[in-house]
């Protein structure tokens, strides 16, 4: 009953604490930006970890942060094997084969009007569709191993990522694609200095999507098979035997691998695209 | 005139390719059968077959068409074999998470456009979320609800409603923000309370927010309702046609649940364009 109490007293603290930092005058600092959700996560975790222990909440439910901590140190390395095999073998292969072929076709579908006109409605109807649902179809095609993994991602990125390229290589404005004529630019040169550089902006908007829908592919693919090595077999068979500390402490590796996924992507846009209004802040 | 031509064609090339994959993919299993028999067949009975095998690794288009026929049409829609009765379970928990997903995602984003701590504390977080794949939570939230006695529609709709709700949640803060500060100023002197501006200005200016984000909503909830009933050992709705499809290699059966899917996706994205281009108009902002 005590720790109930406490975790209500520490987060009427925390929150008050929050909105004092929020309306104080430093609020625009970057220190204080960067406080103020630290300090709200923090909270949440240690309501958790305070109600958990307070209310008794069975293991099989929800177990505590610190046990998840616990369990997640004990079994590094099968959290590394897990990690390599879904994420370094399944997801990124997928992503780079997904991505670059989208960009390629891309780039095709904006030399052939005929063949833009008629993919993009099927493509952007593609991109709204439950592809997670193919994942049955191509790890029967490709076996249990990591091959089947990328493929479903493969699929899962190339929609959302053809209709950025495309959208991305029509961004170029009139007035621009003149410049380039009275420069006598042939075809080739206008594409690399004009209209590519034009689609950055675009292209990695649907690069950073595209890093989630990876992850979730790769995992949720292994749920239709994959070998006794994976994130998503680790999920499926540890919820079997009612293992959550083991689940959550996946669950806490893919999202940090996500996000770490997503801000890498968005270091190498800053770096691209700095010339862009968005980044010049 | 001239894209319903060229999509015409690019479809119909599609579906040219797919019976040419079919022949590929399956004419291995088609050769062996006929050594095993002894027989010679030709070319043409060898594509023939590779059309109308019964397991084939891929089904041509018109086996997929005549199981969707037999599924919906043939079939009583209280029969377990009804594709129709399938997508029902499917749809209605989409549906129950989806509103579950908007509402409070709407809630929570009228409190973070007034509550300046919120706003600093959550955003983050709900942008954050965006990279994280969430959808690997739904197995457990599945069984752990199984656990506690929770069964049925609840559990998909809970994983449907935290699919959608973090997209709405950062679509509705934009869109409540997005009234020009030269508005706010009128209803400023116009002495305008909180409420009245909430109504009268932030409200009304987000809905093309709204709709983008809940079209992503709807698709993302009828995701998490297929995968939440993967876990469950598969026994109704479109995942569990899918799981049970893959378990017994009933491709024909995996393609049909699919393609079942695809049009409840997209009736359901058609359904809130439509209402987005009748509410937008009786708006006048388009």
């Amino acid at each position: 009953m005590n720790l109930v109490v406490g975790a209500l007293i520490f987060w009427v603290s925390a929150w008050i604490l929050n909105a004092k930092l929020a309306d104080s005058a430093l609020a625009e600092t970057r220190a204080i930006k960067l406080l103020v959700p630290v300090i709200f996560g923090l909270t949440i975790i240690g309501i958790w970890e305070l109600l958990v222990r307070g209310l008794n909440v069975p293991m099989v439910i929800l177990p505590p942060p610190s046990l998840v901590i616990e369990t997640a140190s004990q079994n590094l390395e099968i959290l590394w094997k897990d990690l390599v095999q879904t994420f370094i073998k399944g997801a990124f292969r997928g992503y780079v084969l997904g991505c670059l072929s989208a960009i390629l076709v891309g780039i095709l579908l904006e030399r052939f009007e005929f063949l833009r006109l008629g993919l993009m409605p099927v493509a952007s109807f593609m991109a709204a569709l439950p592809i997670v649902g193919t994942a049955p179809i191509l790890v029967m095609w490709f076996g249990f191993g990591w091959q089947s993994k990328a493929a479903v991602v493969v699929v899962m990125v190339f929609f959302p990522m053809l209709i950025n390229t495309v959208a991305g290589l029509r961004e170029s404005s009139q007035i621009q694609n003149d410049l380039m004529r009275t420069y006598a630019a042939n075809n080739w040169q206008a594409f690399f200095k004009l209209r590519f550089p034009a689609a950055m902006p675009f292209i990695f908007n649907g690069l950073k999507i595209s890093t989630t829908l990876a992850l979730i592919g790769a995992i949720v693919a292994e749920f239709f098979g994959s070998p006794t090595v994976g994130m998503g077999f680790r999920i499926s068979t540890s919820v079997g035997r009612l293992a959550l500390d083991m689940v959550w402490a996946e669950i806490v590796v893919a999202a940090v691998v996500g996000s770490l996924f997503y801000g890498i992507i968005v270091i190498i846009e800053k770096g691209v695209t700095f010339w862009h209004p968005s980044q010049r802040g | 005139m001239r894209s319903v031509v060229s999509i015409c064609v690019v479809v119909g090339a599609l579906i040219f390719v797919w019976y040419l994959a079919a022949v590929s993919l399956n004419s291995t299993w088609a050769l062996d059968k006929a050594k095993r028999a002894g027989a010679e067949i030709g070319t043409i009975e060898l594509i023939l077959d590779t059309w109308s095998q019964e397991k084939p690794k891929l089904p041509a288009p018109h086996q997929v068409a005549s199981e969707l026929w037999k599924t919906t049409v043939e079939k009583k829609i209280t029969s377990k074999r009804s594709l129709i009765f399938h997508s029902w379970i499917t749809l209605s928990s989409t549906l129950v998470g989806f509103l579950i997903g908007t509402s409070l995602g709407i809630l929570l984003a009228i409190g973070i456009v007034h509550n300046n701590a919120m706003n600093m504390s959550v955003m983050p977080w709900a942008i954050a979320s965006q990279t994280i794949p969430i959808l690997a939570i739904a197995p457990m939230i599945i069984v752990v609800l199984n656990s506690i006695g929770v069964q049925g529609l609840l559990p998909k709709a809970i994983i449907s409603s935290y699919l959608c709700f973090f997209p709405v949640v950062v679509g509705m803060v934009k869109g409540l923000r997005s009234p020009d500060k030269i508005d706010t100023d009128l209803l400023q002197t116009y002495n305008a309370t909180n409420a009245q501006k909430f109504w009268k200005l932030r409200l009304p200016t987000s809905m093309p927010f709204l709709f983008a984000s809940l079209k992503v909503g709807i698709s993302a909830s009828l995701v998490g309702a297929i995968v939440g009933e993967l876990p469950t050992g598969a026994v109704r709705g479109l995942g569990a046609r899918l799981l049970a499809g893959s378990y017994y290699g009933q491709t024909i059966q995996i393609w049909s649940a699919l393609i079942m899917a695809a049009i409840v996706a997209a009736a359901l994205v058609g359904i809130l364009a439509l209402l987005q281009k009748l509410m937008l108009k009786r708006m006048g902002m388009t």
